[in-house]
């Protein structure tokens, strides 16, 4: 266990390390250059003296390798510089945006468990029934539908419409941005910033619990069919024990594996979701800085990001021996 | 005399089932009614692209500039949009971007997936675990942000969205034709393609791809559906094709900001992208068990 950990986490290293240095590179192959767009964006033509001081001041105009060598110096203490556009420094950006990620996240992910794995179960449980078939339907639709469509359905039903038609003002939602941004014991919305969180985790969630439910519907199918789960039956546990202790908890490393990956998505790459929403989180602020050719920014939240990726695949692979016990790691195993 | 004939037996011999494995996938897939709702669709979307021009009355850039933001009518079934263009036409125009780029960068995906994944898989070693290492890579920058990066180097027009999708869409591809290879390279059928001194392309090429083609074949239908939502995303996102075009994504993305008072402009181009990514799910579902009969 403990070798197969150190083997992980050093493999992370090199991923890491080539994955940032691929988009250091793609930076410099972009058309037009930074010290433009902090002496005055893309569209004024700056005073040269202010490009060269620019230039000075961020080390722009050192040869490429040595930029590059300074920069992972830098990252190396976790100094990950300042933004281009408006010289904030990227560590404050991040702790601010990975907040709100993390918030939205939290509960797009609470929805999938919930509802993916409780809709999964009952429809394996009763298989071929409507409500199964239903099920098998609906999770369909849900993953063909893109996230900023179902968004903007979303905002229409439950707040354009409603506003229209003068609901009570409770069944209101809002659809841009943060609200009064209060919250308790860190991700509860307190006062009105409910209002402002269920649409967009809600549709955060929407293709991740669709294939959640998918995948513990297999999953479930495929285990009740299993000698034990009758060996279960036949020793006289109830039908809840059966279902629960032996049926989906041997159900649940696939789903595990499936909800562990949509972790690092939902917060770091939540782009659609967050643009659609106006949720100010780390996914939009990466494509806007990317589109900006903000160069700090990009570098410092994607590797947060890919950071944070890496070790919650980690922690899945080793919860793994908790689902299954017979999975064992380090010698003799592969992975 | 009589010459004894041959006593004919009156019943023709049955000749041997003579269905094709081809054909029996084809009967299993028939059968599965979701799927050929979806093919179904699938060809109606090909007709309508292939003619855009008969079943249009307007062209997807032509301004009329007595009607904007129309919502619709029998002069314009999906109504008008901000500039008074006819949305029916840039949605079934928006089919030809669609389907061309859904089908160009699946087909690069393919061939890089395929090529890679061969290779790691037939020779291993440092071979296999460079090219792992490198899906690695790319697994861990997220998606959309290495699709945005590449697609702000690559520019924002149609060629551009397929190099990105095409080169960001293999590793899947790749990961399960490796697995294929290294079961495959095992079997004697190799052994003796071996013995008879083929060369080692077309050992890989001839004789083991065909075998290792049936998860290609699902796994290549569903690619073209999450092709066509990258597409619509990166559109959205304003990375991909530029206005004039008619893409569905960057119709959605202009008709934002008119969901309260000229909704029709997200509802028919988003809904378009749906049906045709579920068309595609749904073939791809009916493939993978027609294909499969192990699975069902």
């Amino acid at each position: 266990m403990f070798s197969f950990l150190i083997r992980r986490l050093l493999l992370i290293i090199p991923t890491v390390f080539v994955a940032l240095s691929f988009l250091f590179a793609l930076f410099f192959v972009l058309p037009g250059d930074p010290a433009t767009l902090i002496a005055g964006g893309a569209n004024r033509t700056p005073d040269p003296g202010v490009i060269e001081r620019v230039n000075e001041r961020y080390g722009l105009n050192d040869p490429l390798g040595e930029q590059f060598l300074n920069y992972w110096k830098r990252t190396l203490q976790w100094d990950l510089g300042e933004s281009f556009q408006n010289r904030r420094s990227v560590n404050e950006i991040l702790g601010e945006k990975a907040v709100n990620s993390v918030r939205l996240g939290i509960w797009a992910i609470l929805i999938e468990i919930l509802i993916g794995i409780s809709v999964g179960v009952l429809s394996a449980i009763r298989r071929y029934s409507i409500a199964d078939k239903l099920t098998t339907v609906v999770t369909a639709v849900a993953s063909a539908v893109p996230v900023f469509v179902l968004g903007f359905i979303l905002q229409y039903a439950l707040a354009v419409y409603p506003n229209k038609h003068d609901w009570p003002a409770w069944m209101r939602l809002r659809t841009q941005g943060l609200g009064p941004d209060t919250w308790t014991l860190f991700f509860i919305p307190t006062g009105e910033t409910w209002r402002y969180l269920v649409l967009p985790a809600v549709a955060l969630a929407s293709v991740s619990t669709a294939l959640a439910t998918r995948m513990t519907r297999g999953s479930m199918l495929e285990v009740m069919r299993a000698d034990y789960m009758r060996t279960a039956r036949a020793k006289g546990l109830n039908e809840r024990q059966v279902i629960v202790r032996h049926g989906l908890r041997n159900a649940m490393l696939p789903v595990v594996t499936l909800i562990g990956v949509d972790f690092g998505t939902v917060i770091g790459a939540a782009v659609l979701t967050e643009t659609t929403f106006s949720w100010p989180g780390l996914g939009s602020e990466i494509a806007s800085s990317v589109i900006s050719r903000d160069l700090p920014v990009t570098l410092g939240l994607t590797l947060a990001v890919v950071l944070a990726y890496t070790v919650i695949n980690l922690l899945v692979d080793v919860s793994y021996g908790w689902f299954d016990p017979r999975i064992r790691f380090g010698k003799g195993s592969k992975q | 005399m009589t010459v004894l004939e041959p006593i004919v037996p009156a019943v023709e011999v049955p000749s041997a089932p003579a269905r094709s494995l081809r054909g029996e996938a084809w009967r299993r897939f028939r059968r599965n009614r979701m799927a050929m709702v979806g093919l179904a669709f699938l060809a109606l979307l090909v007709l309508a692209a292939v003619f855009a021009p008969l079943i249009t009355k307007y062209t997807p850039i032509e301004r009329d500039n007595s009607a904007f933001r129309q919502p619709p009518s029998a002069e314009h079934w999906f109504g008008t949009d901000k500039i008074g263009r006819d949305v029916f036409s840039r949605v079934v125009y928006g089919a030809r971007v669609s389907l061309r780029i859904g089908i160009a960068a699946t087909t690069m995906a393919l061939v890089i997936g395929v090529v890679l994944g061969a290779v790691a898989g037939y020779f291993g070693g440092i071979i296999d675990t460079l090219v792992m290492r490198l899906t690695d890579v790319f697994l861990a920058i997220p998606y959309i942000v290495l699709a945005v990066a590449i697609a702000s180097v690559a520019g924002r027009s149609e060629n551009s969205v397929i190099i990105v999708l095409g080169i960001t869409g293999w590793l899947g591809l790749a990961r399960i034709v490796r697995a294929s290879f290294l079961s495959l390279k095992q079997l004697e059928y190799v052994e003796a393609a071996h013995a008879l001194g083929y060369a080692r392309t077309r050992i890989m090429f001839r004789h083991i791809l065909p075998n290792a083609l049936q998860p290609v074949i699902v796994y290549g239908t569903v690619l073209v559906g999450s092709v066509i939502l990258s597409e619509a995303a990166l559109s959205f996102l304003n990375v991909g094709p530029q206005d004039p075009t008619p893409a569905w994504g960057l119709m959605v993305s202009q008709g934002k900001g008119d969901l309260a008072n000229a909704s029709h402009l997200l509802f028919f181009p988003g809904g378009a992208i749906c049906l045709t990514v579920l068309a595609l799910v749904l073939v791809g579902d009916g493939l993978r068990d027609a294909l499969d009969p192990k699975l069902t």
